[in-house]
């Protein structure tokens, strides 16, 4: 019997879930047995010809990792979708937007400006900015096009399950491997569709080893500007922790180290907005009576979209993702 | 017990007594000066001098100090007592020849004019005559030892240490008490501790908080009572007869489990300094409603007598209606009780004085039973009654210092003419208003205040006295302004309302509740101190909240403030109210 195909890829991202991938260990090793890896260019070298060449749904499972920011990731992603018998949303990227989608709260022409433009280091004074084709001696140079809104994959192509995480916890992607191995080898049923894998049904607060009491919040901190007490949960203590309206499954490893939950493992279940959902418990625990003190207290939140939609701005009931 | 003999009278004292009380005790009056009860005997000013007899022997003592013996024999009024008290006087009337108790002590022994003349004669009726009574005060009763004499003859005076101001003075007022010339005297800035409810006049450290209060006894403010900050004083105690006066006792904080509340937190009275054009708290004898009603009152510190700060009967008195209530600054709604004490005040001035009353009314409001019949009762007695809202109370440009002739001007808008009306005593409605802590109650009660800042009731007219919370009910003035009879319905109402509940002895409650899904919930706590009924408990071993079922109303803010969507409003979960909104955009 051949063996099962395994594709990876990645869209717009930082790479840091590639590296989740291979941080694996040992594992990888028993990857590399059991599947044939046919597309993975971070590691192997593989043309898109390449893939374009193999028949629809060949590839028995494809990990998609990074956000859909120009025309080449799409185009990768309906090519993918097309060869592949499941396609999983790999990361935050590909899940839900993540860091590349808070682009979504400016326009293409403001990105532009700022980097082709305005940053400092930057010497333009023709104000070339790149162009999806550029005529030359030697023929038609094409570069992709960079659209307006940055869109998570299952907003372009269907997706069959997602890994959440930026990065996913490789401890998680080896269980995730592993039931998958398992699943191809013994023909056991495949979990339903649009099935979140590699992370609990609880929030980070479930994970977390920190006391919590009754919460009634004076003033938010950045962490820079109070002594965090190790032993107390962080909401407690006024710092934004994205904790309670994240989905378990990291092991609440940020919080362990000091460090406020970000929110990076997405909305629990039955959650549609996580930021949204955030900002209202958030406002809950105020504790203020007067309108003017309710507002001096809610403005110490620093960058608050940025804070609560860190990862999740690409499906936001923002709907700054519309196209 | 020793026997003495004085001026003839045979009198059983216990030995060591001094001589003044063994002759209070025998009814004979010796004259003092330096004297108090309240310190050890000083005899400074030697005018109780007695004449002592033991056997053929005769000698002059001071009688507030010298302890008797069986046997003496006690001249009060022999020739050579009265030679001594005679020059005493004279000297003391030479120099302070205005003094009061001087004169009145000196009138009392007979003796008209001083035959010496003086160096350093003190014109003064409140001069300082050095009897050290304030001194001795000070030092053993309030321990404070503030006070003190410097200098020598006729230099001598009571001085604070190095002429300074001391910290060490409480401010306790002893030495103005003990003053017999009225030379000390205390300036009320500031009362500086707990005030008592109302009052006309500067109050003690140890006083009645409410004088319709039961069981009517007296509290001691421990922030201002000098034994509570020097561990000395203890005057009350030593003067109350059934020695009722505890010291050790402290505030209690009483837990008390009950299935039922009835608030009855009643209201508090508008500032009348808010309106300075009406002068409270700036013109002598413009007092607040509650002061006058106190002034009123048989127990109260007048008798029930109507009087002007100067002690003279009023000759016009102005009642003024609305000040707080029916206004627009202030307080819109109507403070419905008004309108008939004013009628009341009226009737009642117009019984123990002579004195021409006036109201300045808006609109006369007399809809209880008898109400009406009372007004027309009024009109017969004669009172004058000016449609019109005072504008405001001034000093008459006639009124001299202190015979506290007021103005009040208004527009009487029956006649359509511009009034100056004089009187020299003004009384003015205060609007009643919420207590100031009406919204820290509310949150221990989880209740509502409706606009006009009073607790808010379940339903204006068919559930006045129950409140949005199952098990608190509101009666009373913190419900809304009300006169006696009103109040004693609502009261009663919600008296019946918590007896249906006990005698049924069980409550049926709305299945509208909310219900965390111990699947999903991690136990953040977020919603803990949210719930305006404290119906969600932490359960500690198993980290993660529950909903308690008989006290949650469904209101569905912790539904909403959950990050993690682990509660759901039962029969209001986002499936639900999604696939109605799809049911209705269908259409």
């Amino acid at each position: 019997m051949a063996k099962p195909k395994l594709a990876l890829y990645w869209a717009a991202s930082c790479g840091g879930c590639d590296v989740a991938v291979l941080d694996i260990e040992v594992k990888i090793l028993d990857v590399a047995a059991f599947f044939d890896i046919v597309f993975w260019p971070c590691a192997t070298d593989f043309k898109y010809k390449d893939v374009e060449a193999m028949p629809d749904k060949s590839i028995t499972l494809c990990l998609f990792n990074g956000s859909i920011r120009n025309s080449e990731n799409e185009k990768l992603a309906k090519l993918l979708r097309a060869k592949s018998v499941v396609l999983v949303a790999f990361g935050s990227c590909a899940q839900e937007g993540c860091i590349p989608a808070l682009a979504n709260l400016t326009t293409k022409e403001a990105i532009f400006k700022t980097v082709y433009l305005d940053t400092p280091s930057t010497h333009n004074p023709d104000k070339i900015f790149p162009q999806p084709v550029t005529k030359v001696k030697e023929g038609d140079l094409e570069i992709p096009v960079f659209w307006e809104k940055v869109k998570s994959l299952d907003q372009v192509v269907d997706v069959d399950y997602y890994i959440p995480g930026c990065p996913p916890q490789s401890t998680q992607v080896a269980a995730v491997i592993e039931a998958v191995i398992d699943i191809l080898k013994n023909g056991k049923p495949l979990p339903p569709k649009g099935t979140i894998l590699g992370a609990g049904d609880k929030t980070c607060c479930d994970e977390c080893p920190r006391t919590r009491k009754e919460k009634k919040v004076k003033q938010f901190y950045r962490l820079h500007e109070i002594l965090i007490n190790p032993d107390e949960c962080l909401l407690d203590q006024g710092i934004v922790c994205m904790g309670p309206a994240t989905r378990s499954g990291c092991g609440a490893l940020c919080v362990k180290a000091n460090v406020p939950c970000r929110g990076c493992y997405g909305a629990p279940p039955n959650v549609h907005d996580q930021g949204l959902k955030m900002l209202s418990a958030i406002s809950s625990v105020i504790d203020a009576q007067e309108p003017d003190e309710i507002d001096k207290i809610i403005n110490t939140i620093a960058d608050p979209t940025g804070t609560f939609y860190r990862f999740s701005m690409a499906h936001s009931t923002l709907k700054i993702a519309d196209l | 017990m020793v026997t003495v003999k004085i001026d003839e009278i045979e009198v059983q004292v216990q030995e060591d007594t001094p001589i003044l009380k063994a002759a209070e005790k025998a009814g004979i009056w010796i004259p003092t000066m330096c004297h108090s009860e309240l310190f050890e005997p000083y005899g400074v000013c030697r005018l109780c001098s007695v004449e002592v007899i033991r056997g053929k022997r005769s000698r002059i003592v001071t009688a507030c100090n010298y302890p008797v013996r069986e046997g003496l024999t006690i001249q009060t009024n022999s020739a050579k007592i009265q030679w001594i008290r005679k020059i005493i006087m004279e000297l003391m009337l030479s120099r302070w020849p205005n003094v009061k108790v001087v004169k009145e002590t000196a009138e009392k022994l007979g003796i008209k004019e001083s035959r010496f003349p003086s160096l350093e004669r003190d014109e003064a009726e409140d001069a300082c005559i050095l009897c050290g009574r304030c001194v001795n005060v000070c030092r053993e009763v309030v321990q404070a030892e503030i006070l003190a004499f410097a200098y020598r003859g006729i230099k001598r005076e009571v001085v604070l240490p190095f002429g300074e101001q001391s910290d060490k003075c409480i401010v306790c007022g002893a030495c103005a008490l003990v003053c017999p010339t009225g030379h000390i005297k205390m300036v009320i800035e500031d009362y500086k501790g707990k005030k008592p409810e109302f009052t006309l006049g500067p109050k003690t450290s140890i006083y009645v908080p409410t004088m319709q209060g039961i069981p009517r006894v007296p509290v001691i403010d421990a922030e201002s009572c000098i034994h509570f900050k020097t561990g000395g004083c203890e005057t009350c105690a030593k003067v109350c007869e059934p020695h009722a006066i505890n010291y050790d006792m402290k505030e209690e904080v009483v837990e008390i489990d009950a299935g039922q509340i009835l608030l009855t937190t009643g209201y508090d009275i508008f500032d009348g300094s808010k309106m300075a054009q009406f002068g409270y708290g700036m013109l002598d004898n413009v007092y607040s409603s509650l002061e006058f009603e106190l002034m009123l009152n048989s127990t109260g510190p007048t008798g029930g007598k109507v009087q002007l700060k100067n002690g003279k009967a009023p000759r016009a008195v102005g009642i003024l209606h609305c000040i707080g209530s029916r206004d627009h600054e202030h307080h819109p709604y109507c403070s419905r009780v008004c309108c008939m004490y004013a009628l009341k005040f009226a009737h009642l001035v117009h019984d123990r004085t002579e004195a021409a009353i006036y109201q300045f009314y808006i609109d006369m409001r007399a809809f209880g039973k008898g109400y009406e019949e009372f007004y027309s009762r009024l009109l017969d007695e004669g009172i004058t009654m000016i449609r019109g809202k005072a504008a405001e109370v001034v000093e008459s440009t006639w009124s001299k210092n202190g015979d506290g002739s007021l103005l009040i001007r208004c527009e009487d808008t029956l006649i359509g003419k511009f009034r100056e009306v004089p009187v020299d005593m003004v009384i003015l409605c205060n609007a009643m208003e919420p207590q100031k802590d009406v919204d820290a109650i509310r949150r221990v009660f989880s209740i509502s205040k409706s606009p006009d800042g009073f607790f808010l009731e379940r339903h204006p007219k068919l559930d006045p006295t129950s409140t949005m919370s199952d098990g608190i009910y509101i009666a009373g003035c913190a419900q809304g302004p009300k006169d006696i009879p009103d109040t004693v319905a609502q009261a009663s109402s919600a008296a019946a309302h918590i007896l249906s509940y006990i005698s049924k002895g069980e409550v049926e409650i709305d299945p509208v509740r909310a219900w965390i899904d111990e699947k999903y919930c991690s136990g953040c706590r977020i919603c803990n101190s949210l719930c305006p009924y404290t119906a969600i408990d932490f359960i500690e071993d198993k980290k993660i909240s529950i909903v308690n079922d008989v006290l949650c109303k469904g209101c569905g803010t912790c539904v909403a403030a959950c990050p993690a969507s682990a509660i759901t409003g039962k029969g209001f979960s986002d499936a639900q109210i999604l696939a109605e909104l799809e049911g209705l955009l269908e259409i």
